[in-house]
């Protein structure tokens, strides 16, 4: 086990150097650059903060320059932001970030695994078909229709939350429903496909035969085994839910890092971007690693290659 | 003894009985009457294809407005007789913006899952059949490509180069083609190793042959359901895209981009988010349940159990 979380972390170093060159280069090659969005500033004073920021030097050195400081985990000011550091910007839009994002997924799961649990409990029942209905219209309905929608509906006619901004526990309550939903949909379809499995078994039938209510049956014994899948979802759900955040930030100006990484890759804030892309990716590859281990750890059956 | 019959089996014994079943029912045939048993799933083909020949048809039809021509005179005019879904601020027939719009966000959802589908299904098939070494380095590309946070280079992409269509089936495709090549990888692996492949061999079949005859029949099935629940995806993602301006460009509209227009200006003309969202959300739900529906169809032993 060690040894195998040892070889996967060794495995990180090569991917982000990969994922760094390639943005590096991708940026670098592009048309446009940094201050160009600020209309008539003199040359002299271009070719200043371009020296200032080393832009004016051969590619390879800024390259180089790039891997040595990236390597302390320094990025540079930002372009947009002079007079912070990406780092501190990263570290901030994070915690808006993984607060939006947590809520989404605690909230997903309290509501998706119950949902799931009914519908394969009451199997092809009138419950059953409703929730599974709602649960595919949940997943098709794209997040930016919903966040309009429900800013229009409980924002703008009923005045109860507010339609943006991220102030006070009120703002929470739409973009995190906005970016919950799929996730509600999609969890309960795979508590409902992992249940009905695990209700088939003899286990169960053994438990039911000893005289076991039909509560602990369910939501004790099947409930162990049927919600695997979903945890095994969570690794894949908590990458994408990155991607919906993206969106929810934009809609609800919610200063979060994909907001950040979109706005810089705007104004081609070349610091801002390479370590918003870093940073994810690392997390990402952390996070695959955990999910990776809490199955094995879950599930002796799985084992570590 | 009938009591312990399930009536779904008597149903199926009554089918039989009906008409001569002289071994001649293909995986496709059987497959078919299946999927006719699925209400949902024929509602959501029928609807497609209606949605389908709407924008296919959309420069043909007379009763359409053009959807570039402006009337500042109806600037955003509420649904009403003459413009059925209402106009834009520009005073542009809404209904033909959202048929034209599908026209976009149909074509870039298809032509997107072509790409991933044939890049896919290559890399797949042949890691697969070679084995080995090569699967192994085959493998591991998509794996170290999984890993990617891609959503990002695709943003990036898009950005920093030009915003064409051509470069959005590029990127589009390039996300989705891995989930491809493993479901065809894992296909392939464990029907090369089925004893009618084996027969074949042993009666001299060929590499081609094998492949052709033998594995690609039997692939079908899985990369035909794949297929129906990717196209939702790509459009997904490409409206995606366009909301935040990196997809298809002014004039051109697609159903994310007429979101997006349509959100900025919510609170006065909600009509203009409101269509292309139904209109969106209803052709996602669509490929979604006929993707099921498929699944169901194609693969009876996760029938029922696994949706």
């Amino acid at each position: 086990m060690m040894a195998f979380i040892m070889r996967r972390v060794l495995l990180f170093v090569p991917t982000l150097l990969a994922i760094a060159t390639l943005t590096f280069f991708m940026m670098r090659l592009a048309p446009g650059g940094p201050f160009l969005a600020e209309k008539d500033i003199p040359v002299a004073v271009k070719a200043e903060l371009m020296k200032h920021y080393g832009l004016d030097r051969p590619l390879p050195v800024q390259y180089a320059r790039f891997l040595v400081h990236a390597v302390r985990l320094d990025f540079g000011p930002s372009y947009k932001y002079p007079s912070r550091q990406v780092r501190e910007i990263i570290l901030e839009g994070f915690r808006v970030s993984a607060e939006l994002g947590g809520w989404a997924l605690l909230f997903a799961v309290l509501v998706g695994l119950p949902l799931g649990v009914v519908a394969a409990h009451r199997h092809n029942s009138a419950a059953d078909h409703a929730a599974m209905v709602g649960a595919l219209a949940g997943v098709s309905v794209p997040n930016f229709v919903l966040g309009p929608v429900l800013v229009l509906g409980l924002s703008l006619s009923l005045f109860v939350f507010p339609p943006a901004l991220w102030q006070g526990p009120q703002s929470r309550v739409l973009p995190v429903l906005t970016l919950a939903t799929a996730y509600v949909a999609y969890i309960a379809r795979l508590t409902r496909a992992g249940m009905l499995e695990v209700l088939r078994q003899d286990y169960i039938r053994t438990a039911r035969a000893k005289g076991l209510n039909e509560r602990a049956v369910v939501w004790k014994h099947a409930l162990k085994l049927g919600a695997l899948p979903v945890l095994s979802f969570l690794g894949p759900a908590a990458a994408r839910i990155i991607m919906g955040s993206i969106v929810v930030e934009t809609i609800f100006q919610v200063p979060g890092l994909g907001r950040y990484l979109v706005n810089g890759a705007f104004s081609r804030d070349y610091t801002l971007v390479m370590g918003v892309v870093l940073f994810y990716a690392a997390f990402l590859m952390a996070l695959n690693l955990v999910v990776d281990v809490a199955y094995t750890v879950l599930d002796p059956r799985v084992e570590l290659a | 003894m009938s009591v312990a019959l399930d009536p779904r089996a008597l149903a199926a014994a009554g089918d039989g009985a009906g008409e001569p079943h002289a071994g001649r029912a293909t995986l496709w045939s059987d497959a078919w009457r299946r999927l006719r048993r699925n209400r949902a799933a024929l509602v959501a083909g029928a609807f497609l294809v209606v949605v389908g020949a709407l924008a296919i048809a959309a420069p043909h039809l007379p009763f359409l407005a053009d959807p570039t021509a402006q009337d500042l005179r109806l600037s955003a005019t509420p649904p009403s007789r003459l413009h059925p879904l209402g106009t834009d601020d520009l005073g542009r027939d809404t209904l033909a913006r959202v048929i034209y719009g599908g026209r976009i966000s149909l074509l870039v959802g298809i032509v997107g899952t072509l790409v991933s589908l044939v890049v896919g299904v290559t890399w797949g098939a042949v890691a697969g059949y070679r084995g080995g070494r090569t699967d192994e380095v085959m493998m591991r590309v998509v794996d170290v490509m999984y890993s990617l946070p891609y959503i990002f280079l695709v943003i990036l992409l898009l950005v920093f180069f030009s915003r064409s269509l051509v470069m959005l089936f590029v990127a589009l495709g390039l996300v989705q083609w891995l989930t491809m090549a493993r479901i065809v990888r894992g296909q392939v692996l464990s029907l090369k190793q089925q004893t009618f492949v084996e027969a074949a061999r042993a009666l001299g079949a060929g590499d081609r042959a094998i492949i052709f005859r033998h594995i690609v029949p039997n692939v079908l099935g899985p990369v035909i359901v794949y297929t129906t629940l990717t196209i939702p995806d790509v459009i997904l993602q490409e409206a995606f895209l366009s909301f935040l301006g990196l997809g298809v460009q002014p004039p051109a509209a697609s159903w994310g981009t007429l979101v997006a227009d349509g959100a900025r200006v919510l609170a006065l003309f909600p009509w203009l988010v409101a269509f292309p969202g139904i209109a969106l959300s209803l052709t996602l739900l669509a490929f979604n349940f006929l993707g099921d529906g498929l699944r169901d169809a194609l693969d009876p032993q996760v029938r029922r159990e696994r949706s």
